[in-house]
């Protein structure tokens, strides 16, 4: 067939143009996997169902389109936070800007140094969830970066973290081409908080793959850098096991192209796994959440929220979806994906699907799209508020619901201030 | 204070004639009471002086203090000392109550070129105005009329007048959804703000909201126009025989 044909030869076009990092022997058995299953896959194309609303070529072409560093006066994000930093500069770890990767209840190592052991806790994950969340849908940018990545972190969790771990990723190189696996393993009644900044590269291709043991829980919060014309393709991977609770927040501002997957296996019991984001374009910016959430177990609880604020014609995609196996009773699920066009030149689409195989479930989606609310504009102003002003109360109104998804108040502030120096940014 | 000359309004939308010549002139420091059968165009009158889109003003003009306010943007109108406390209050998710006072208030002294109020002086002040209308804590910390009861958002509509100390308030059925003890207390609230240098524009359908907020001129509206204006006697004279006998002698006239 012509079109396999053609798919086939651009994913050898692209496998040819990346080198396959040297490792021990778990680490170089699980990049052969994903190496043979992404040539049995084919790179994503432009006719595939789940790339619709996306064009994936400058995703898989052989070069990164290049990108304009970014000359941000502003303070970086999180910067007011106690946290342990961990410095990528274009995908590459830089240990002078790091700190040491020590801290109690945690370990942390490079995933380029674990790759020389020939054996390793990471083995049982690495690449192991992804392949998972292969089905049954494929991804195959994340199994590329299983075959490919050239660095990332590996880190285990044992207790509570004493401060959060800050994986921050600083674009240097207009036409870098970064490829990062993070592997975060959380034993039992562990804690950690991820968060994760900057934009990485003028192409980026990341997988964070996460197992969260009984008990344990896991905070993400993630500032997608705002240089204009970067592009990201990210994926997480998440397991959740009893009574554990993953809560994921990605904040995305500006950004020509960004695809963030989500993966979530929800597979003990009494689980909790939130995840929402909020993206504020304007002008050239395509944003794609693409969501897939398995219930597998009893009693769990999973949201999906995302809003995003699209002008001067950005695009705004959200796929989600939430399937509820047999058996997996119980269950509590929401989603709403919601767009604010501030003008009449943007776009949102959505596809929110709901899969159930279980009969005592209570599960609600909703996608909405529309313009600033009249009534409310009037009745701010009305009270002396200018219009500028106005809207911009009403765009933070908008978001609020996924931005109070994060639990913590001064990282939710660390966001809010994103949120009102982009608004600030903006004209009237 | 606010003075209405032979005004006219269209809805933009529908090229429909609303208000067709009303004229009213209400002094400092008077209660001047609308009150109309249902489409007589009170609410139209709020919305117009207040600067809602979709209205269309034709003929005649509308000044406070002197100054037209027909060409002003709703916020100028607000920094110039009007209010309008509305019928249908609303709903803002996801902005705190306190959060929306205040930058109302500061918005109103910066385009007054007044220093903003600080943190501490705006908290020390809206704790004692809400503790007199019974709005508590957790209802300034909530968002905008969010979960509010109809006679929570009425007071907090009230709050808002207080904070915003206006000279020209103009309450829209305020009385609207509202059971016998919250008409008392938001009359209470409205009448510890009559002040010398205030007027208020009471728009309503019934007497009762005047048995608590006395005032001191009633209009009776009709069709667009004012057709009658006496004292606080014919806010009971409507109340007694209804409108037909004003519209009859009104079209008679």
């Amino acid at each position: 067939m012509a079109k396999a044909e053609l798919k086939q030869d651009a994913t050898e076009a692209r496998i040819a143009t990346l080198d396959m990092p040297k490792g021990g022997k778990w680490i170089a058995a699980a990049r052969a996997d994903a190496l043979a299953r992404l040539r049995a896959m084919g790179l994503p194309a432009r006719r595939d169902e789940y790339w619709r609303y996306t064009r994936p070529d400058t995703l898989t072409q052989a070069d990164a389109p290049a990108a304009a560093l970014f000359d941000g006066k502003e303070r970086p994000v999180f910067d007011s936070v106690d946290r342990l930093r961990i410095v990528f500069v274009d995908g590459v770890f830089d240990a002078a800007s790091s700190d040491d990767l020590t801290m109690s209840g945690v370990e942390i190592e490079r995933l380029e140094s674990a790759s020389g052991a020939d054996i390793h806790w990471a083995k049982d994950l690495y690449g192991v969830l992804e392949a998972r969340g292969q089905k049954p849908v494929d991804r195959p940018l994340a199994v590329l970066n299983s075959a490919f990545a050239t660095d990332g972190v590996l880190i285990r969790v044992t207790g509570k973290a004493a401060k959060p771990v800050s994986l921050i990723y600083t674009h240097a190189s207009e036409s870098s081409d970064a490829i990062l696996h993070h592997v975060v393993k959380l034993e039992k009644g562990a804690e950690l908080t991820l968060l994760e900044n900057g934009p990485a590269a003028a192409r980026f291709n990341k997988v964070l793959e996460v197992e969260v043991a009984d008990g344990a829980r896991f905070h993400h919060i993630r500032a997608q850098g705002r240089d204009h014309e970067r592009r990201a393709a990210t994926h997480v991977f998440a397991r959740l096991g009893t009574e554990s609770q993953f809560k994921s927040f990605t904040l995305t501002v500006n950004g020509v192209l960004t695809r963030n997957e989500a993966v979530i296996e929800l597979t003990g019991d009494d689980a909790v796994a939130h995840i929402a984001g909020a993206a504020m374009g304007d002008g050239a910016f395509h944003h794609d959440d693409t969501v897939f959430i398995t219930h597998d177990a009893v009693n769990c609880e999973s949201r999906q929220v995302f809003k995003k604020v699209l002008r001067n014609g950005a695009v705004g995609v959200f796929q989600g979806k939430i399937l509820v196996k047999e058996g997996a009773q119980k269950t509590d699920g929401y989603q709403i994906s919601q767009s604010l066009l501030l003008d009449g030149d943007s776009q949102f689409l959505a596809k929110p699907e709901l899969e159930i195989y279980a009969d005592d479930v209570a599960c609600s989606h909703g996608s909405t799209s529309g313009a600033i609310d009249m009534d409310a504009l009037y009745y701010l102003r009305s009270r002396g508020v200018p219009r500028k002003e106005a809207t911009d109360l009403l765009v933070l109104s908008f978001l609020a619901e996924a931005v109070d998804e994060i639990e913590d108040e001064g990282l939710r502030e660390e966001i809010v201030s994103r949120l009102t120096g982009w608004l600030d940014r903006r004209g009237g | 204070m606010l003075e209405i000359k032979n005004l006219h309004v269209k809805l933009e939308a529908e090229d429909k004639a609303i208000l067709k010549g009303v004229d009213l002139v209400i002094e400092p420091g008077k209660v001047h009471a609308i009150m109309g059968p249902n489409g007589s165009g009170k609410s139209t009158l709020s919305y117009v002086l207040s600067g809602r889109d979709g209205y269309e003003v034709t003929e005649g003009e509308a000044t406070l203090d002197g100054v037209d306010i027909l060409e002003m943007e709703p916020e100028e109108r607000a920094a110039a000392g009007l209010f309008l406390a509305f019928q249908y209050p609303v709903e803002i998710p996801g902005v705190g109550n306190m959060t929306f006072l205040r930058t109302a208030v500061n918005a109103q002294r910066k385009a007054r070129g007044q220093d903003e109020m600080s943190a501490a002086d705006f908290l020390k002040v809206i704790r004692e105005k809400a503790k007199t209308l019974q709005i508590d804590a957790d209802m300034l910390k909530r968002p905008v009329n969010v979960g509010f009861s109809g006679g929570e958002k009425k007071r907090n509509e009230i709050l808002q007048m207080a904070m915003l100390e206006p000279k020209m308030c103009i309450l829209d059925e305020t009385d609207s959804g509202l059971d016998v003890d919250a008409m008392k207390l938001v009359s209470d609230g409205v009448n510890a703000l009559r002040d010398a240098g205030r007027s208020f524009l009471v728009i309503t359908h019934y007497q009762r909201l005047l048995d608590h907020i006395k005032p001191d001129v009633v209009h009776i509206m009709a069709d667009g126009r004012i057709i009658k204006t006496g004292g606080p006697d014919l806010a009971l004279e409507v109340e007694k025989n209804g409108y037909a006998d004003l519209l009859a002698e009104a079209g008679a006239a």
